[in-house]
């Protein structure tokens, strides 16, 4: 199956049996397509014994641990063909992943998306608030996570705004004319987690309590990027969206989980508070001690496999994610797929030895 | 102080006393450390040194929380005064130069190592030296073992108590600047990054420096003499404290296990899968080290195209087969049970590995004399070669320094 052909599929539609079918066939199709493009691949491949012909069942195809996109440029397109390079967004210091997309790819992942959200949102584009502020897309030909979620995005958005400045201080005028404008519409804000709790939420917070509010009960939230800084300050998923429903009356609100080494393939969180995998993309969970596979509501490692990727290898990667896969195709919001839940980044680990170690292993 | 001088010193003092309020003394004190360089060495092998050590030794085995850590156990074992005499013989001659201790040696342990602080403690002891230690900043429950052991035998050995300071601090160059600064011999473990660190605090001009760099390590396993071998289990356990017990990341671990002889193929099967039963029952599997080890391998095959991976029944073990060895195959080695393995019909097919002067131990089961026309072959690396089940064993030898040579002086009287 083509991806195109794919593409005309509704994104929570196969049933357990159909979509196994359909993986297997695409992601065969993508590992036998990376092998020939992608001499690193093919030499992964070659060091695991791995024969494209012995593949059963998508879940028999070689993942690639997350992190060798930060210590290698994986490509299966030559240097002219790449339109973009995606990084992920480290922060100082760390290396950051690098991933090249041709057009094709490029254009996969964007049609992809539309995809998902538009299941969630409805497909009409609606006023957008964009929760960050503008310099985070300013280099067009290199984009951090956080930018690339941003123009993601920005597709379902009919005019858009940015709530927050350079100086990340919230617009407080322009928001309060963009909403009278389009009171009559919903609004779409977009926003990454922390930045949503740190800058925008905290700062409603303060103004409410000066007696300056916004009304924004029809409006829809969609944010991302983990949960890792805000569960330092000790603010859970249902604390979140209560705060944001107290300082504005926002209700509908979208957790996603995903990752620049697979853009396009998000997983939204529905109306009952899972994560949920659409046709274009799966997430299995894998035992830490053999890889084997989780049974349902056992904790593992997440792997996760998508359809898009041509242009550089990252069709099935081992994420550093901890999970929880709760169900398949039973979810009471009638998506059909599998829907889970993110526990977490695995622990580092705690080595001995007479070498001390300074922060990362690869540098 | 005597080596600072001029007109800054009464600030320097100051300031070093500032310096010394940043330091947690396990052991000692800070006017301990401010005296330090009017305390007179001692020679080499001196009688209450020796004395002192076995009374530690014992201080430890009274101790039942102590005979809980292996490696606690087996640092009393080495201080008793059977085998300090033993050390004395090799080292020490009646008629040689006078030798003493060249004054203050300033250790700093590797932090990841509990016991390592003691050893290197009582090598400078050994030499007739007054030691400042660093141990590790993390606290390991062995580091308090043994600093109370050293501590009460003290009370006993009034005159020793100037010769041993243990600290604790966190990395801080200030602090490193000072101890380096009244130091007469520096030895630094904790592999380059931390030889790096402590570099960037100047020496006096007559000190001397002893540097543990990072170092990787091989066994090599005469498969003919294994097959023989009827204690495959205990070969299974002394592999498992040469490797696992250190998370496979000691300088002396084996990363690489290179097979010879007629029955390879056998050896192999068997051997790991006693070492792999025994890992399974005793290694502390950590969640991330599966996705290590894939990371590395992945790493790996994609730089050579001569690796293959076993198939194994789980993370715990990593095998990966070479059909020849890069030579920067060492780049990409890994820990927590991740092994390299070749097949080899020559023991001098060794020679460019073992050329690379970061090579340091070679564990062997068979013939030590089969590593003759290696190492005659003049190589830069290999500085032991032991029977598998004792690269860790600590010898005042070590790394290839002679540790009782470095660190004391050596005065002519004609």
């Amino acid at each position: 199956m083509t991806f195109d052909e794919l593409l005309t599929i509704p994104p929570y539609s196969l049933d357990h049996t159909q979509k196994a079918e359909m993986l297997t066939e695409r992601l065969g199709d993508l590992t036998r397509l990376h092998k020939d493009k992608c001499e690193e691949y093919a030499r992964i491949l070659e060091g695991l014994s791995f024969d494209c012909a012995d593949i059963d069942s998508y879940l028999d195809i070689p993942f690639l641990p997350v992190r060798l996109f930060k210590e290698r440029s994986l490509k299966s397109v030559s240097d002219d063909e790449i339109v973009k390079t995606m990084t992920s967004s480290g922060t100082t210091g760390q290396s950051v992943s690098r991933i090249y997309l041709d057009r094709r790819t490029a254009s996969y992942q964007q049609k992809t998306m539309v995809k998902i959200v538009s299941d969630f949102t409805g497909s009409s584009r609606m006023p957008m608030i964009i929760l960050d502020c503008p310099s985070v897309v300013k280099n067009r030909a290199m984009f951090s996570a956080r930018g690339a979620g941003i123009l993601g995005f920005s597709l379902f958005g009919s005019k858009k705004i940015y709530a927050l400045d350079d100086d990340m201080k919230l617009d407080v005028e322009g928001i309060k004319a963009f909403l009278e404008q389009y009171s009559d519409q919903k609004i779409l804000l977009f926003g990454f987690t922390f930045m949503i709790w740190q800058h925008f939420y905290k700062e409603m917070k303060k103004l409410k309590n000066e007696g300056i509010t916004f009304d924004l009960s029809n409006a829809v939230l969609i944010h991302g990027g983990g949960w890792k800084k805000l569960a330092s300050e000790a603010v859970s998923s249902e604390q979140f969206k209560a705060s944001l429903h107290d300082v504005c009356g926002l209700s509908e609100i979208h957790d996603y989980y995903g990752m620049v080494e697979q853009t396009g393939c998000i997983y939204m969180e529905c109306e009952c508070g899972h994560l949920h995998t659409s046709i274009f993309s799966d997430v299995i969970t894998r035992r830490p001690y053999d890889f084997s596979v989780c049974d349902v509501g056992e904790k593992g490692i997440v792997q996760v496999v998508s359809t898009i990727p041509e242009s550089y290898p990252g069709h099935s990667l081992l994420t550093e994610d901890e999970g929880i896969v709760l169900g398949e195709d039973d979810c009471p919001c009638g998506r059909k797929g599998k829907y889970f839940k993110i526990i977490g980044r695995l622990k580092n680990a705690e080595i001995r030895g007479c070498s001390d170690t300074y922060a990362d292993k690869f540098k | 102080m005597r080596r600072l001088g001029g007109a800054a010193t009464l600030m320097q003092i100051n300031s070093n006393r500032e310096v010394l309020n940043k330091v947690t003394f396990l052991l000692g004190d800070s006017d301990i450390v401010k005296t330090a360089e009017n305390t007179a060495p001692k020679g080499i092998f001196d009688d209450t040194v020796i004395s002192f050590l076995n009374d530690v030794s014992r201080e430890i085995m009274k101790n039942k929380a102590a005979r809980m850590y292996s490696d606690v156990v087996t640092f009393a074992f080495w201080i008793r005064k059977t085998s300090m005499l033993k050390m004395k013989t090799r080292f020490f001659e009646e008629s040689a130069p006078l030798r003493l201790g060249r004054g203050i040696a300033f250790h700093i342990a590797p932090s990841n190592v509990p016991v390592n602080f003691a050893y290197s403690l009582v090598s400078g002891l050994l030499c007739g030296n007054i030691n400042i230690v660093r141990v590790p900043s993390k606290q390991f429950p062995q580091v308090d073992i043994l600093a109370d052991a050293f501590a009460k035998t003290l009370d006993d050995y009034e005159e020793l108590k100037p010769f041993v300071v243990l600290v604790r601090y966190m990395r801080d160059k200030e602090i490193n600047d000072f101890f380096s600064s009244v130091c007469d011999v520096r030895i630094v473990w904790g592999g380059n990054n931390t030889i790096a660190e402590l570099r960037k605090s100047p020496l006096p001009p007559r000190s001397t420096e002893i540097t543990f760099a990072d170092r990787f390590s091989i066994a090599v396993i005469d498969s003919d003499a294994y097959m023989d071998s009827d204690d495959k289990r205990g070969i299974a356990e002394n592999f498992y404290n040469d490797t696992y017990f250190s998370d496979q990341n000691a300088c002396t671990s084996p990363r690489l296990v290179v097979w010879m002889g007629s029955r390879i193929k056998e050896a192999k099967e068997l051997f790991w899968k006693e070492e792999h039963a025994l890992a399974a029952k005793k290694y502390q599997f950590q969640d991330i080290q599966g996705v290590n080890k894939l990371t590395t391998f992945c790493l790996a095959a994609m730089e050579f195209d001569c690796i293959r991976k076993e198939e194994g029944e789980d993370n715990l073990l990593f095998r990966i087969n070479n059909a020849e060895i890069p030579d920067d195959l060492m780049d990409y080695r890994d820990n927590s049970g991740y092994f390299y393995e070749y097949d080899c019909k020559d023991i001098l097919e060794l020679r460019s590995l073992c050329n690379n002067m970061s090579c340091q131990t070679i564990g062997y089961i068979g013939d030590s004399s089969l590593f003759e026309p290696l190492i005659k072959s003049g190589i830069k690396g290999v500085d032991r070669v032991v029977p598998i089940g004792r690269t860790m064993d600590f010898d005042l030898i070590w790394d290839g320094y002679n540790l009782p040579a470095l660190m004391t002086r050596t005065v002519v009287i004609e």
